[in-house]
């Protein structure tokens, strides 16, 4: 499966990357929401939309709601699952993510179990897809 | 049984350096209950005594496991394999047939620091055919810090990251300054006390449904048979036991047969028996 990262600090990219490699993801990483518009367009063209956006809020150039909203837009990108990864926390913005159409939420700071924990709730999760019983 | 100041300090240090976490003073309740089972697995007399055996001879396994015990398994909120799911597709569909006076009561037996019985109680709201039932839920732990904790139902970032889908979170908290807290209608049916399994129960009536997860493995088998007799004794007889994933009453005490609920150790009082 593949996911994208969508983040301006190289650092936060790296630290989701790391727990979705482990997940058997192949990750492709953007600097912001534009950049991740193009990287989808990219690899929508070589038939590898990515099942998975984890998708910072505050970006230059084009944040992440925007982005989010883009993506809802286009009914090529109708399967990949958005999931907010910000430090901003105010009720009424997770409101709006997820109306936006955000499926998940997930609050910096985070351990690397909690962003196992809400893969598991998207059903994204490896070893639960391959020998999922319930 | 307390575990000794220096028992905590070897402990706290090797967490520390292994794991980089540091565990403050007042988490000698969490390492003494997180290295019980560990302790009697290894055959010591108790936590200290474990402690001792880990720092006269170097171990890495050990160490490893202490580790572990103490870094991972934080309490987290609804988790797949974890009796929600089993909750709101199959027991809550048959209380609602078996019980005419629309009324449920839900016991948390080792509660913590509140997240299951608040994920019970927001279960309960968001399943359609309880709507307008009267819900009370008793939670109860051994730690009075824990009790203390729980009834606060004030959960930090890190904790409500643990598990919690965010449409619950928005549906069934409130921002309080830094930290998250459960809605007062979450709230509402869920009353704490501290309590200790392995006395005597006080009386606190029947229950449809008893949560008892992760906490037999604490105790001998005597005591869990002694301590499973006594929830048979307060749930009702067409009610539900869930267990930990891992915990099974087979072989502990017979009266009791699982019933099939994914990976959910679920577990009703055998009809020849109630």
């Amino acid at each position: 499966m593949r996911a994208l990262v969508v983040d301006d600090s190289r650092v936060m990219r790296k630290i989701v990357a790391r727990t979705l490699i482990e997940e058997g993801f192949d990750v492709v990483e953007a600097g912001d929401g534009q950049e991740a518009l193009d990287a989808l367009a990219t690899l929508t063209a070589a038939g590898e939309v990515p099942a998975l956006a984890c998708v910072d809020w505050n970006m230059p150039v084009m944040d992440g709601l925007s982005l989010v909203v883009e993506v809802r837009k286009q009914p090529a990108w109708r399967d990949v699952t958005l999931m907010m990864v910000t430090t901003e926390s105010e009720h009424s913005q997770i409101v709006r993510a997820l109306a936006a159409g955000a499926h998940e939420y997930l609050i910096k700071p985070f351990t690397a179990e909690g962003l196992r924990e809400k893969l598991s709730l998207l059903g994204l999760l490896r070893a639960e897809l391959d020998g999922a019983a319930w | 049984m307390t575990i000794a100041p220096d028992a905590f300090a070897y402990v706290r240090d090797l967490v520390h350096r292994e794991s980089a976490i540091v565990l403050e003073s007042g988490k000698e309740y969490l390492v003494e209950s997180r290295l019980t089972p560990l302790a009697r697995d290894a055959g010591a007399r108790d936590v200290n005594d474990y402690v001792g055996s880990l720092r006269a001879r170097t171990n890495p396994a050990a160490m490893k496991a202490v580790v572990e015990a103490l870094t991972t398994n934080e309490t987290s909120w609804f988790r797949d394999g974890d009796p929600f799911s089993a909750l709101r597709t199959l027991v809550f569909p048959e209380l609602a047939r078996l019980r005419p006076n629309r009324s449920l009561r839900i016991w948390s037996a080792a509660c913590s620091s509140g997240q299951e019985p608040y994920s019970v109680s927001m279960t309960v709201m968001d399943t359609p055919q309880l709507a307008g039932w009267r819900l009370e839920v008793v939670a109860s732990d051994l730690s009075e810090e824990m009790v203390t904790r729980a009834r606060a139902g004030r959960y930090s970032q890190l904790e409500v990251n643990r598990g919690l889908p965010a449409t619950t979170l928005v549906k069934h908290f409130v921002r309080e300054g830094a930290a998250w807290k459960v809605s007062p209608q979450v709230a509402a049916p869920v009353t704490f006390r501290q309590l200790n399994l392995v006395r005597p129960f006080p009386p606190m009536g029947r229950f449809d449904v008893v949560l008892l997860r992760n906490v037999l493995i604490y105790f001998d088998l005597a005591t869990k048979r002694d301590i499973l007799r006594r929830v048979r004794q307060v749930l009702a007889p067409d009610g539900f036991l869930f267990l930990g994933a891992a915990e099974m009453t087979m072989g502990v005490d017979d009266t009791w047969e699982r019933v099939p609920a994914g990976r959910s150790s679920m577990y009703r009082i055998r009809e020849e028996c109630r």
